[in-house]
């Protein structure tokens, strides 16, 4: 038998704070007063903002992300109990009404296919080749400067760090085909049975050899708001079991734009001269997502629609949500760095 | 514990799905290193990493049918 050392007889440090605090500061009234909720303090939310932009403000995505944190266990800092608190779920469900309710007046239902796993799989190819945004991984690969590219790995960092996470809420909610497909992509996320393959310890490798901390959080101070608003509409759509369909058509588009990004990103790593530490993660999700792409398309959206016709709009709208939230984050960047600047958060911003 | 019986599938307009007990050799009989446990092999001929798939015939427009 192992010896455990008791609780008790362990001496905390407090000078080791980045192993129990949480690694960023408050964005705005409701982030600071959840951020003080976390800490033990339990006086009263103020009202969430009534107007505005949901979609840009800093303070409530921040606060969706810790929410949703709680129920990740992504973040130290936070107790365990929080999770079902229900003050904090009521908080998460008003938060989540608007955030849904403006995603769905802002990007339309794609033109629907019929509800079978052919039409549906190329629906999903034809919107997601379709999609014409500016590229970031074209940057990246012929242009992009040292600190361009260490800035990217900061961006991707918030969700890349706990990659795969957000989708795999869904597995219990699928049955059948949809539900194997689903895990045979997740599977090879979490690195077919290796630890070091997982890719989200891929790419902790690559921030690493690049040169940046790999702690999850450390960075979420820096990152913009359409970073949080991309990985909090995943989560969203992940922990809601009404939300099935929009997940899975995530997932399909998120595959579906990946392997040809990559390999321009690895090409783009190289050029600046990082060695294969830092290109490993992005070598591996040529091959892995041209596989992926496959089976999220097809055996996984397209079983989906075929099992459950009454999800098509929602697995249609989840693609196009994709495209249209992860890519602002491509746009934000380009736009920040065309004017010469930093695409990251600055002290001005906070 | 018995292997996955081997399957080969074709996706309409995209690569060969590979899945069970295979094993890939080059044209010298050597083994090609296999990273996954479901594969995709290049069925366009555009790849960059033949023999498997890289998602390069998206963009080519190639069609199976």
């Amino acid at each position: 038998m192992i010896s455990v050392p008791r609780e008790d007889s362990v001496t905390l440090t407090p000078t080791a704070p980045s192993l129990t605090d949480i690694p960023f500061g408050a964005r705005g009234p409701l982030s600071s007063a959840l951020l003080d909720r976390f800490a033990g303090d339990v006086t009263p939310f103020p009202a969430a903002p009534a107007g505005g932009d949901v979609l840009a403000d800093d303070d409530v995505q921040l606060t969706l992300f810790l929410l949703y944190a709680a129920a990740y266990g992504s973040l130290p800092g936070i107790p365990a109990e929080m999770e079902w608190d229900l003050e904090l779920l009521a908080l998460r469900a008003d938060l989540e009404a608007r955030f849904e309710a403006e995603l769905r007046a802002r990007i339309p239902v794609p033109e629907l296919p019929a509800a079978t796993r052919d039409a549906v799989a190329s629906a999903l190819f034809a919107l997601t080749s379709a999609d014409a945004g500016p590229s970031l991984s074209r940057h990246l690969a012929k242009k992009a400067t040292l600190d361009q590219a260490r800035e990217f790995l900061i961006l991707r960092s918030v969700y890349t760090l706990r990659e795969a996470d957000p989708h795999s809420w869904a597995i219990p909610r699928l049955n059948g085909r949809a539900k194997a497909a689903l895990v045979e992509i997740q599977a090879d996320e979490y690195g077919g049975g290796r630890a070091d393959r997982v890719h989200a310890e891929i790419f902790a490798k690559a921030m690493r050899g690049a040169g940046l901390d790999a702690t999850y959080g450390r960075y979420v101070d820096d990152v913009p708001v359409p970073v949080l608003t991309s990985l909090n509409m995943m989560s969203m759509f992940g922990l809601n079991r009404r939300l099935v369909g929009a997940i899975v058509g995530h997932l399909a588009a998120f595959e579906m734009t990946s392997s040809i990004p990559n390999r321009l990103c690895a090409e783009g790593l190289r050029r600046l001269g990082f060695d294969d530490e830092v290109t490993d993660y992005f070598d591996e999700h040529v091959e892995a997502d041209a596989v992926h792409e496959q089976i999220a398309g097809r055996d996984l959206a397209g079983s989906l629609a075929e099992d459950r016709p009454e999800l098509l709009a929602d697995i249609l709208w989840g693609a196009a949500a994709c495209l249209e939230i992860d890519g602002a984050v491509g746009g934000h960047a380009l736009a920040r760095w065309s004017e010469g600047g930093s695409a990251l958060r600055s002290h001005d911003d906070a | 514990m018995r292997e996955r019986e081997a399957s080969i599938s074709a996706y309409p307009d995209g690569p060969l799905i590979v899945r069970g007990d295979v094993q890939l050799v080059d044209a010298d009989g050597e083994p090609i290193e296999q990273r996954r446990r479901t594969m995709a092999l290049c069925r366009c001929g555009l790849s960059t990493i033949k023999p498997f798939c890289d998602g390069t015939h998206k963009a080519a427009g190639f069609r199976t049918e």
